[in-house]
Parts: C-alpha cells; sequence; structure tokens
C-alpha cells in the first residue's frame, strides 16, 4: 500500500498537480446561525426558521459549538487558529434563500496547516473556513435529476444553515493514491475528533478538486476545479481522467481553459459546468450582522488538549506493538475501524498482538470499537496458538464460537472440539504412515517437486481430522527427507 | 390632541402612571387615540394599517390586570405607532413596498416583545419610504405621509408616518429606524423629540434590514423624557442579535436632570455649509441656552464630517443590494406570475419595487462589482473610519456636539422628488452619526420660516445617551417662544 502511494503518476511526462477542497458538515445539534436542528434525513422543510428562511428582519446568531469544532479539526491538522471575520458571498439561486451565503472569507479561522498521509507524505493545508450550507434542490422529471429539462423542482431547506466546514489543501497531491489516502485521512481525523460524521454518501463530505498537469519543474499549468466527487474511489478516478485530458489537449496543442468541470461517475468523464468568464461576481463584503469571532489563546489551548490521540498517532502505536509497519495494510484497516485500542488491549492482557491484530482484521469486519470477544478471551487464543497448543486453522474455529457466543472460554471451546495439541510421536507415526501410503508423492517430493507435498500434508491432516499442524508436518517431512 | 382644559393625560409618562394607579383607563386612552385617529387620519395618512380593535382589546387586558393589583408595566396604556418596517407576528408589515404586499410575519421583532412587556398598546403600523429609503415618506408604495402642521408640506423620512403620527397626536409614542437620519429629520420636521442610539443598544431583530451596519431603532415623543422612557425599556442585550452590545437597557432617565452645568458643548467649525439661516439662527440660540445653563462651548473640528453623504451613499446602497436580494416572490410577499420561473422573478421585482429602490439596489451592486470595489466601497469603508477618528479627537474636547438635524424646516411634497441629489443632501447633518454608531438626538427647538419647527440635534459619544439626553432636556426647557 505504501508503495501505491508513493509511486510517481506520470502521464507521456507529465505530471499532475492536485489541491482537494473538502467540504464537511459538522455534527452540531444546531444550525450554523438559527436554532433549527441540524438533523440529516427528516421529512422536507421541518427543521426550518425565520433565520433559515431568511425572512426579512431575521438575524443570524453564531453557534459556539460550530466554532469549537471547527477549531477541533483546524487543531488536528495542525492549523493556525486565528481572528477571524464573515462576509457575505452574493449570489442569486433558488437554494439560497437570502441571495448570499455566509462565509468566511479573507480571514478563516484556521490557517496554515498540514496533514501527513499515512506513508508519511505530507500535504499542506492553506485554510479551513466556517460557511453556511445551502438547501437542497431536487429536479422532478426529465433526465438524471439534472435541472435542465426537469419539470420542476423542489427545495428542502432543512439543510440550508447547516454548518460547513471548507478544507482547503495546497497544491501538493501528485498522484491519485495520494489524493485518495489525503481524503481517507481527513475522513478519520474528522470521525475521532467528533467534528463530522464525514459520510460522503450521505454529502455531509463533499471533495472538490483542482487539477493542472505540468511537465516537471515547469510553471502550475491552468487548472480546472472538479465538482461532483462522491467517493474516495471517484477522487481517484476523477483526477486520474481528468489529468489525462488535460495532457491530452496539450499534446494536441490546445491550451486549457479554466473553469468547473462536473464528474459524471456512470460514463466516468468531467464536463464543462461552467468556464472562469461565467463565473459569478459574487460581491464579497464583511457581513454587517456578524461580530469578529476571536478565540481568546485559553480557549484554544482548552480545545487542543481535549483532542483525542489522533489517527497517525494510534498507528504508530499499534505499528510497535505488533511490530508492523504503521502503513500496513491490517493497521490502516484496524485502525480505521476503531479495533485498534481493542487489540492493545488483548495485547496488555498477555495475549500475542501480531496474531491479535490479524485475527481482528479476518474476522471483526462487522465489529465495532468494542468487539463482542472479550479482550481477554482472544488473548487466551492467542497464547494458545503460540504456545502449539492450536493450529491457525484450529483458532479461527474457535474464535468463531467466540464471536458466536460473544465470548467464553476458547481453552473450553477448543477441548469440547478436541483441539489438543498432538504429542509428538503420534504426529510422527501419522506421517510415516503417510510415507508409507504414498510412495510415488514421497518418490516425487523427496527428487524436489515441491507440488508432492500437499498429498502428503492432507493425508496427515485427514488422519488427525484437522487437528494436526500443517507447518508442524511440513517440518517432519522435511526432516526425514534431508535424513 | 385634546384641549388644555383637559386635564387627560397625554404624554406617556402621565398616561403610564394614571393607568398603572387605576386613575384612567387605558381603554380610554386607546379610544381617545383612536378619535383624533379617526379625525384626521384622512389628511395626513400616517399609518398604512390601524390595528384598533387589536389596539382596545390589549387595553382591556391591560385595565383587568390593574383592576386585580398586577403590575403592568412601565409603559402601561400607552399607545405606541411601530414604523412598518418591524416585524408584528400575523399582523401585515410592508415595508411600505408592493413587493411585501399580504406577507404576515410569522414572529414579532424583539422590541414587539419588549414593548408588550412593558404594557405599551401598538395602535398601528407607520408609514415610511418604501424600505426606509428617502427623506420625505414620498417613497411610499402607498402614498406620501402628511406633516401635521402643514399637510401641504412632508413629514421627513423615511420614519415620517411615525414622526407625524405622535405629532398629531394619534399616539403618545412611536417607533421609527434609522439609517442615515430617518428618526432624527423627521422629528425635526414635525416638531417632535427624535432619538438614534448608540449602534446595537437597541436589538434589530425583525427590523427589516436596509442597510445593516447602519440601522438603528428609536423612539419619537413629545418629551424629552417620553423619549428616555422608551429608549431604556427597548435597549439592551438580545442574544438574537449578534451586533447588539452586551449589557443592560440603557441608564438615562435618573440623570435627566442633572442640567448641562460644566458640560462642553462642541460646535463643529468646519460643518458642511447648506443650512438656512433659520436653522443656523435656531441652533445659535441652542448654544446660548446651554451657555446660559452653565455649558461652556468648545469649537472643535470634524474634517471628514463633509464626506459622510458620500461614503453613506456608497455604504448604505451596497448592503441594501445584498439584503433586498431575496424579494424574489418565491417565499413571502407579493407575487407577479410569469410563464416561467426566471420571468417570474423579473416581473415581481420590476412591479414589486419603487424607483427609489431600484436605483439603490444598482448603486449597490455597481459599489461592490469585482474592479470597482476598492474604488468605491472599499474607499468608504476607509472615509467611515476617517469619520470616526475625527469624532473621536472631536469628542476629546467636547462632550456632546450640537448641529442642525435637517438643513431646512419641512418642505413642500413633490419640491425635490425630481432630484435625488438634492433629497440625499437633507441627510448631510444626520448621516455621520450612522457612519460612527454613535448616538444622536434631534430636539425640537423652536420655529423657523412659515412657523414651521426647527429641530437641534444633540451629538454624543457611544453610550453617552445620558449626556445626550441631559442637554436635549435643557433645550427644552429653554425653547424660544
Amino acid at each position: 500500500m505504501s508503495d501505491a502511494i508513493t509511486s510517481e503518476w506520470t502521464f507521456r511526462g507529465y505530471e499532475m498537480v492536485v489541491g482537494l477542497e473538502v467540504h464537511v458538515e459538522l455534527a452540531t445539534r444546531t444550525k450554523l446561525f438559527s436554532a433549527s436542528p441540524n438533523r440529516f434525513g427528516d421529512e422536507p422543510n421541518t427543521n426550518i426558521d425565520p433565520v433559515t428562511l431568511g425572512l426579512p428582519g431575521a438575524l443570524p446568531v453564531l453557534n459556539r459549538q460550530a466554532v469549537e469544532l471547527a477549531m477541533r479539526l483546524g487543531l488536528a491538522v495542525n492549523c493556525t487558529v486565528q481572528r477571524s471575520t464573515f462576509a457575505r458571498k452574493n449570489y442569486f439561486y433558488p437554494d439560497m434563500p437570502k441571495a448570499y451565503q455566509i462565509s468566511q472569507y479573507d480571514e478563516p479561522i484556521c490557517i496554515d496547516g498540514w496533514l501527513d498521509l499515512p506513508d508519511g507524505f505530507r500535504v499542506g493545508i492553506e485554510r479551513a473556513h466556517l460557511e453556511e450550507d445551502t438547501g437542497k434542490s431536487t429536479h422532478v422529471g426529465g433526465t438524471g435529476g439534472r435541472i435542465h429539462g426537469s419539470e420542476h423542482s423542489l427545495i428542502d431547506f432543512n439543510r440550508a444553515g447547516v454548518p460547513l466546514v471548507e478544507i482547503v489543501s495546497r497544491p501538493d497531491i501528485r498522484t491519485p493514491e495520494q489524493a485518495k489516502a489525503y481524503v481517507s485521512e481527513l475522513r478519520a481525523i474528522l470521525v475521532a475528533v467528533g467534528a463530522s460524521d464525514a459520510k460522503m454518501e450521505e454529502g455531509s463530505m463533499r471533495v472538490d478538486a483542482n487539477v493542472s498537469v505540468r511537465l516537471p519543474g515547469a510553471e502550475f499549468g491552468t487548472r480546472c476545479e472538479i465538482k461532483n466527487v462522491n467517493s474516495v474511489r471517484s477522487v481517484g478516478r476523477a483526477i486520474e481522467y481528468e489529468a489525462q485530458r488535460q495532457v491530452g489537449m496539450l499534446e494536441a496543442g490546445e491550451s486549457i481553459r479554466q473553469e468547473t468541470r462536473h464528474w459524471d461517475e456512470t460514463d466516468g468523464r468531467t464536463h464543462t459546468l461552467r468556464s472562469k468568464e461565467d463565473a459569478d461576481d459574487y460581491r464579497y463584503f464583511q457581513e454587517p450582522d456578524l461580530v469578529v469571532v476571536d478565540p481568546d489563546p485559553e480557549w484554544i489551548e482548552r480545545v487542543r488538549f481535549s483532542l483525542p490521540v489522533l489517527p497517525a498517532a494510534r498507528r504508530v502505536l499499534l505499528a510497535a506493538a505488533t511490530g508492523q509497519r504503521p502503513d500496513a495494510e491490517a493497521i490502516l484497516v484496524v485502525t480505521d475501524r476503531d479495533q485498534d485500542a481493542y487489540v492493545l488491549a488483548v495485547a496488555a492482557a498477555g495475549g500475542d498482538a501480531s496474531r491479535a491484530l490479524v485475527h481482528v482484521k479476518e474476522a471483526f469486519a462487522d465489529e465495532g470499537a468494542r468487539p463482542s470477544v472479550p479482550a481477554a478471551a482472544l488473548a487466551t487464543l492467542t497464547r494458545m496458538e503460540i504456545d502449539g497448543e492450536l493450529t491457525a486453522t484450529q483458532a479461527k474455529q474457535v474464535l468463531a464460537e467466540l464471536a458466536a457466543g460473544g465470548g467464553g472460554d476458547a481453552r473450553a471451546i477448543a477441548a469440547a472440539k478436541g483441539f489438543e495439541a498432538m504429542d509428538a510421536s503420534e504426529l510422527e507415526t501419522m506421517v510415516d504412515a503417510a510415507i508409507a501410503a504414498q510412495p510415488e508423492a514421497w518418490a516425487k517430493y523427496c527428487s524436489g517437486e515441491g507440488k508432492a507435498l500437499g498429498a502428503l500434508v492432507g493425508a496427515v491432516m485427514k488422519e488427525s481430522r484437522g487437528q494436526a499442524d500443517g507447518k508442524a508436518v511440513t517440518a517432519l517431512l522435511e526432516r526425514r527427507r534431508d535424513a | 390632541m385634546t384641549d388644555l382644559t383637559d386635564s387627560f393625560p397625554t404624554t406617556a409618562i402621565d398616561i403610564a402612571w394614571n393607568v398603572r394607579n387605576n386613575i384612567v383607563r387605558a381603554t380610554e386612552v386607546v379610544e381617545r387615540h383612536l378619535a383624533e385617529i379617526e379625525r384626521r387620519e384622512d389628511d395626513i395618512h400616517a399609518f398604512n394599517l390601524v390595528l384598533a380593535d387589536e389596539a382596545r382589546e390589549r387595553a382591556a387586558e391591560i385595565d383587568d390586570a390593574v383592576s386585580v393589583g398586577r403590575d403592568v408595566g412601565p409603559l402601561a396604556g400607552v399607545p405606541i405607532a411601530l414604523k412598518d418596517n418591524m416585524c408584528t407576528r400575523g399582523i401585515p408589515t410592508t415595508c411600505s413596498s408592493k413587493i411585501l404586499d399580504g406577507w404576515r410575519p410569522p414572529y414579532d421583532a424583539t422590541v414587539v416583545t419588549k414593548l408588550r412587556e412593558a404594557g405599551a398598546i401598538v395602535i398601528g403600523k407607520t408609514n415610511l419610504d418604501e424600505f426606509a429609503m428617502g427623506s420625505s415618506t414620498e417613497n411610499s408604495a402607498f402614498g406620501p405621509t402628511r406633516n401635521p402642521h402643514d399637510t401641504t408640506r412632508v413629514p421627513g423620512g423615511s420614519s415620517g408616518g411615525s414622526a407625524a403620527a405622535v405629532a398629531a397626536g394619534f399616539a403618545a409614542l412611536s417607533l421609527g429606524s434609522d439609517t442615515g437620519g430617518s428618526i432624527r429629520q423627521p422629528a425635526a420636521l414635525c416638531g417632535v423629540v427624535g432619538v438614534k442610539p448608540t449602534y446595537g443598544a437597541v436589538s434589530r431583530y425583525g427590523l427589516i434590514a436596509f442597510a445593516s451596519s447602519l440601522d438603528q431603532i428609536g423612539p419619537f415623543s413629545t418629551t424629552v423624557a417620553d423619549a428616555s422612557l422608551l429608549l431604556e425599556s427597548i435597549s439592551g442585550h438580545d442574544p438574537l442579535d449578534s451586533t447588539s452590545i452586551r449589557q443592560g437597557s440603557l441608564d438615562i432617565t435618573r440623570q435627566l436632570d442633572f442640567g448641562v452645568a460644566g458640560l462642553r458643548v462642541g460646535r463643529i467649525t468646519d460643518l458642511p455649509e447648506g443650512a438656512s439661516s433659520d436653522v443656523v439662527e435656531r441652533l445659535e440660540q441652542a448654544f446660548d441656552a446651554l451657555r446660559d445653563a452653565g455649558a461652556e462651548i468648545v469649537d472643535v473640528e470634524v474634517p471628514a464630517f463633509t464626506y459622510g453623504l458620500t461614503a453613506y451613499y456608497l455604504i448604505a446602497p451596497a448592503e441594501a443590494s445584498s439584503n433586498l436580494a431575496r424579494y424574489d416572490g418565491v417565499r413571502f410577499g407579493n407575487r407577479v406570475e410569469a410563464p416561467d420561473t426566471n420571468a417570474m422573478y423579473t416581473a415581481t421585482r420590476t412591479d414589486g419595487f419603487g424607483a427609489e429602490v431600484k436605483r439603490r439596489i444598482m448603486l449597490g451592486t455597481y459599489a461592490l462589482s469585482a474592479g470597482y470595489y476598492d474604488a468605491y466601497y472599499g474607499r468608504a469603508l476607509k472615509v467611515r473610519q476617517r469619520i470616526a477618528d475625527d469624532f473621536a479627537r472631536a469628542y476629546e474636547r467636547a462632550d456632546v456636539l450640537l448641529t442642525p438635524a435637517s438643513p431646512t424646516v419641512a418642505f413642500h411634497l413633490g419640491d425635490k422628488t425630481s432630484d435625488p441629489m438634492s433629497m440625499y443632501l437633507c441627510d448631510t447633518y444626520t448621516i455621520p452619526s450612522n457612519l460612527t454608531g454613535e448616538p444622536a438626538m434631534s430636539v425640537p427647538f423652536g420655529t423657523g420660516d412659515d412657523g414651521l419647527p426647527v429641530g437641534v440635534q444633540v451629538l454624543a459619544p457611544a453610550l453617552q445617551e445620558a449626556m445626550m439626553f441631559r442637554t436635549a432636556a435643557v433645550l427644552e426647557q429653554r425653547v424660544p417662544r
């Protein structure tokens, strides 16, 4: 996995230059500027109020919890929290009830951070700023839910005014894998600090990609902004497609137009949405209905100290305990599932961390941060494996039983299944019997045909009804052959 | 409103005292005011809506409460008129614009809630220049309001209806909003007291925005003491308005009679010219009156004062262009049907907004546009800061400042409607206080040409309302006869 991330991406000698703008909905109880609930999936237009609807005379009041969550995520990605202001971004659209979006513009709350990918590659973060979400339009009739050709449109204002943070990376990303790893890592951090549930499928995390290409060492090329990238996988596909498209244009002697493009998941292409010339003039000016947000140092430090251990540090801990690299797949998967603490608990209970990691990764995909099997039970199981009391196959069966019963005594289950460590002489008798029964296989094995080993081992396993340790059998056969 | 032999109370303080002490019934107070409205409203047109039934009901509630000994509040039984840009739940609120026709807000403005708690009785919604843009109330979509002192003349604006309502005795008190002088100028022209408080002293929640960084709600009354009582009742921090100052209500009334002995009253030597001689004469008499009362008159300079008007006509339209973009005929107010949505927006706005509103939306949109922002809006913000700096320096030498409230007495209807610039100049002396956020008030001080009222403006540093009111109270006692 680490190789995939760090490997160079080039296409006909060009490299890609990518910056990501990630919008996340904050997990606040109420909206950014009003007391209506911030809740996904409710009956349309039920979480509304005069502020949300932009009724005449209504005024925004900033949600302190939103500021704190923005600070949490900003500090988690090493940003500086600063004095910040809000501006009005004026544009007219039916899902924008005030005809302006309140957004932080030239003075965002968080600036100058970075995020380290699991393989150590560092992506700079330019800023993270607060803004309000728009309502959600649904276009009825026509094709593909697009406004063009639709018969009418419905607007749900439940989402209007939901707090968003837009996290803007620097254009440091050079490969699709880095982009995907950045989104995954950012998502893990957001969830870990409780800033957002960051569900791309529900739209609570949305990614726009700024993509350009250049010959290595050259100036940055003209960039295109790709919208509608709705999964980690799409992030990789969309920027790969877009970078190749741009290289194709340059090679054909055309120039790249700065524009906003729409990623179409079904045809795997990006399509022009609007060019820079068509871009709105947002007529930004400072929002006169709000005051400066200037968190005092004490508040900032309180938030900083309340941050949990972040995924990257947790991976390092787990890697140290299990003897793996921090970006090994099992480490990434288990940490992403929040099961790293459980593996460490198994180790603390006297278990083998490395084996516990494998079991958790393989068997607990559907379990949460606290698997139903007590850490002590898994600890016992891994000890039995280490001590040769159980084979890997047997251990899996015992674990399945433990999981089904929500715990239990690993030793008792193994005994009930008749899994006992086989006496060495007993095993030798079985191996000798297998050699005697299959002289042809034995001859082939001795002449160096490795494939013949399978038949011999299989015979022993069958004779022992699966209780023999495959590795021990192989070792015995080798010893007989080399004798 | 009543003849002088009649001892029936007319000021808010007297009405409330009599109602609270069960000497006069609120129902009778309301009936007397409704009778006065009945008698003269057709000539004056102060109201967009008279809430006769609601006022009677509310008065009956107050009388019942008094009869069982409940405390009914400092404004018990006092009829008050509200400028029709303050939201009243379930009651039409129009901003005197066709575009809000038929809209009934689902909520009350904070000031309305506070008035109810104080025992006041809302008697009607008053006329204004559409969206508070104007200085004569002639920009109302529902026709102009006329000056009770001479119905061929304007009451000033934009809060002309609220000023006229108090001047005509339709209500003991009223509320207006002041963005560039919209309380003080009509107060001067109608011969009543009008106050623009410190920005943030009174909640703007439920005040339909014109220019959010300048708008402020304030009182009209016949006496300085009544204005003080009303301002105390509506001021104080409101968690629903982020720009409201985090402190309790203003404390003014206790200091009203402290006088001006030792107070330094500033005369701005570089004040823009343009005031008519009758107004200038009254201003000089006001300085004399204050000197006689023990104040020290000091000369100060406010060099940037003169740039206020220019800066204002960039900043206010810029904010207005943003604030008014939401009126599209979809969610509230009037809609003009058309074949498709875009045509509906256009038709609704074309029909719904008047000429002055459209002019300011265009001005403001232009001032904020890419490529023009720095030259217009950005520069105006710098001027705004410079004006504030100049005032701060002036207040090192003076405690309060005195200027005319309006350059002239009330002018005739139609006099300035064809020349927007001449109308804009009406606010020369009032605009700087909106730009600085500092308080200012107009207090009647005799009459000028044609026997029409003249107002003198008292200006003070932020949150120094008590000092401003003390000065106004002295002027009120020394009005030239």
